[in-house]
């Protein structure tokens, strides 16, 4: 195919490669794994090279629509349709691209780990082709334009998801905590059909650029606003729906692990998008503004509170990842109490929203490093029990190297990048309620005290005779983890060039409502 | 264990109808109620017919998974290759390229209320074949799965 | 009252099913909660798209007259297609959860906490 082609239809491919690639995957490993193992890296680095096409293109020209099945994918309305978009249609805008650009960079890592982090045990046709089913089911949440497509992807993210997490299943824990995730999102997904089909039934319109301009707020609207931020506050983890993160994040293989973050973040850009562009002027900004506040400071809280007594290195990460969320809801939800009036939009509001969407892709590098390093530490040890592990220093340096960086990340700690999310955050929450960045403040030092604790006892310490013989984790695993440890570092670096190119463009997108439903109704 | 002799006959007297009439759902699902998932359902419950008149060795030995899983992937495959083949002619990802073209399924459609032709609808046909096959793979295969589950206390 | 049957069907039905999955701990039960919720859902979907006196919406050889909306069918079918892959998938963990603690009871295979 020609360069062209691909730049015209990258959001379709985008979603068409990893599918495709998922569905090949079994047949090729039939015949040969080698094959097989280079087949899933083509794929996967072909999809992350269209996600960076897809992004060059949003971040350049503006959105990019795309309707399914038309003969010219780039007209939303057909000319004889009277103005209503009748096809599934794609509308990537910057903040869509900037979550395709997340997931695509967690996704290629994740992949390389799981080739090597797999290799010694079974069923792995399976295993990569669900797994290329999640990034498929991530990649078209973020992109999709469509109320009922969003269900559809949401399901397909879900389902593969708990399938992952209960895939290793470890005398049956796995499974308890696959089941738990699988009934959560299941209701959860109902949750967002019946949302969707109570706003259908209103306005006639699936697309949600089109019931962004026809919404009116009426009692079931405020109904149907309910039951889709329940559901999609639960895939994000967020408290008080958080329960089902500790189970899945410590149960699931580590590289799955590391695109879970990624799968829940996808909720939480529904959140976003739901109460931006879906509702936007409809709602009272600072009511809903201030509930996705105090859903984000419980989780801050919470998570971390809870992740200072665990004993297991993969839950007291998970526990760390529904605080981390806290942070993004906080600087949203700051920026929506303010939404509208522009002063206070200016001074403090923009940049809580920027901080909020900059945590979101900060924290899927950092953590996803995290959880990659403690799956490599189980991969050679074979215990993720903090009691009982120790002296990893002295075998596994780059595991540690990496270790160290993704936990000063995530205390916040310059130069990395956590810092400079979180300074963005604190800045902005300041001028708007002292209270809440200094709960902030103490939540992101607690945090950095239980990294500390746990970096003691896995890599500290006398060399222990049970751990004589464990050696550095193999090279594509460590390959994988770079990939994300980069990242990490060079976000910390130049933290003003990224905020400038990709976040501040995401975070005007997301305000901009009417911007969204004219790139698909046409100017209004 | 074997049911009855009773339930066994009627089994193999009705197994061919039943796949012939999920064909037929599949095949027509342009023109009249069904589609390829309808119809695809329709295949399997024959082949859960069988599994429930014979033992679960017999039926295994009958309907080989990894043709069902392989029937599976396939359909699949064909789904998305049919999706992107579209592309090939620069229209969208989906695009309805077999249309009006004269090829299999590629008749025009009579203007006016007429009895429908087979012979038209596109890729649409063509992706309830696939869409067929992939479900009846897929179903097969989760009930011969399941069955190999329980097998095991039993 | 009467047109509105069909939505009081699907809230008794849902609400049944929300009664299950919260009250009953055999995982078996709960797996038919779910389902039954997400009957309540297609069946709030397709009364959604009826229309009083309407036909099926095929225009082969289709007699004059209003038709029920396609739309929401089309929905609800993908939302059926979608609920067999669940439930499989639901009912599948049960069984191996039954294997590994040789029970279905939610209560006691909680294994994970804190």
């Amino acid at each position: 195919m020609t360069p062209g082609i691909i730049a015209q239809h990258a959001p379709a491919l985008i979603i068409a490669l990893p599918l495709f690639a998922a569905f090949a995957t079994p047949l090729i490993g039939r015949y040969s794994r080698q094959a097989r193992d280079a087949w899933i890296f083509a794929a996967m680095a072909a999809t992350a090279a269209i996600a960076a096409v897809l992004a060059y293109q949003v971040y350049t020209v503006g959105t990019v629509v795309y309707a399914f099945g038309a003969a010219a994918p780039h007209i939303p309305l057909p000319i004889d349709s009277g103005g209503i978009p009748i096809r599934i249609i794609f509308t990537v805008d910057a903040m869509s691209a900037f979550m395709v650009v997340t997931a695509a960079i967690s996704g290629f890592a994740v992949t390389l780990y799981s080739l090597i982090s797999e290799s010694k045990l079974t069923g792995r046709d399976g295993f990569y082709a669900l797994l290329l089913l999640l990034i498929t089911g991530i990649l078209g949440m973020v992109c999709t334009g469509d109320l009922f497509n969003f269900f559809v992807f949401l399901e397909l993210n879900s389902i593969a998801g708990a399938a992952l997490i209960a895939y290793r299943n470890d005398k049956g824990v796995a499974i308890e905590a696959g089941l738990k995730y699988a009934f959560l999102c299941t209701i959860g997904g109902l949750f967002v059909i019946f949302a969707t089909a109570l706003l259908y039934g209103q306005y006639n319109a699936l697309n949600i650029a089109m019931l962004a301009s026809r919404i009116e707020f009426t009692m079931l609207d405020k109904v149907a606003l309910v039951l889709l931020l329940a559901a999609l506050a639960m895939k994000a983890g967020a408290v008080p729906l958080h329960f089902w993160t500790p189970d899945a994040y410590s149960m699931a293989p580590g590289s799955i692990t590391a695109l879970l973050v990624v799968a829940s973040q996808a909720g939480l850009y529904g959140v976003f998008r739901v109460v931006f562009t879906l509702y936007s002027v409809t709602l009272d900004y600072f009511a809903v503004g201030w509930i996705i506040i105090v859903l984000g400071v419980l989780s801050m809280f919470i998570g971390v509170t809870m992740a200072l007594v665990q004993k297991d290195v993969k839950r007291l990460m998970a526990y760390h990842a529904v605080s981390q969320t806290g942070y993004m809801l906080l600087g949203v939800g700051v920026g929506l109490a303010v939404l509208g009036q522009q002063g206070l939009m200016d001074a403090y509001g923009l940049v809580a929203m920027e901080g909020g969407i900059f945590h979101i892709i900060n924290h899927a590098m950092y953590k996803g490093l995290l959880f990659l390093t403690a799956g490599a530490i189980f991969y050679r040890t074979g215990t993720r029990n903090l009691n009982r592990l120790g002296g990893l220093g002295h075998s596994m340096k780059w595991t540690m190297i990496f270790f160290i960086i993704g936990a000063l990340a995530i205390a916040g700690i310059p130069p990395f990048n956590g810092f400079a999310s979180k300074l963005m955050i604190y800045e902005s929450v300041f001028l708007f309620n002292p209270l809440l960045a200094i709960i902030a403040m103490v939540v992101s030092i607690l945090m950095l005290a239980s990294f500390v604790k746990v970096f003691q006892s896995i890599f500290m310490g006398p060399r222990l005779p049970e751990y004589a013989d464990v050696k550095e984790a193999p090279l594509p695993m460590l390959i994988g983890m770079g990939i994300l440890a980069v990242v990490t570092v060079a976000f910390g670096l130049a933290p003003a060039w990224v905020v400038d190119q990709f976040v501040a463009p995401a975070a005007a997108a997301l305000v901009n409502q009417s911007g969204y439903i004219a790139s698909v109704l046409g100017g209004l | 264990m074997n049911m009855s002799k009773v339930v066994r006959a009627a089994a193999n007297l009705l197994f061919p109808f039943i796949l012939i009439f999920g064909l037929y759902i599949v095949a027509h699902g342009h023109l009249t109620p069904g589609g390829g998932f309808q119809g695809g359902a329709v295949f399997a419950t024959g082949i859960i017919l069988m599994i429930v008149a014979y033992r679960y060795e017999t039926a295994v030995g009958r309907f080989s998974k990894d043709i069902l899983r392989n029937c599976e992937f396939a359909g699949l495959l064909i789904f998305v290759s049919l999706a992107l083949a579209a592309l090939a002619f620069g229209t969208g990802f989906f695009y309805n390229w077999v249309a009006d073209t004269g090829l299999i399924f590629g008749a025009s459609v009579a203007p006016g209320a007429n009895p429908g032709d087979l012979n038209t609808g596109g890729v649409i046909p063509l992706m309830n074949l696939a869409v067929g096959l992939e479900v009846l793979g897929a179903l097969s295969v989760i009930i011969l799965y399941m069955l190999s589950g329980t097998r095991e206390e039993a | 009252m009467f047109n509105n049957l069909p939505f009081i069907a699907a809230a008794v039905i849902g609400g049944i099913g929300l009664t299950a999955l919260l009250f009953r701990r055999n995982i078996i039960k709960m797996i038919m909660g779910v389902s039954l919720l997400e009957a309540s859902v297609n069946l709030f979907l397709v009364t959604l798209g009826y229309r009083q006196g309407g036909i099926a919406p095929i225009f082969t050889n289709a007699p004059e007259g209003p038709m029920v909306l396609p739309t929401v069918q089309a929905m609800t079918l993908t939302n059926i297609v979608i609920g067999i892959a669940t439930t499989a998938l639901l009912l599948s963990f049960a069984m191996m959860i039954y294997r590994k603690y040789g029970t279905a009871d939610a209560g006691s295979i909680r294994k994970l906490r804190g």
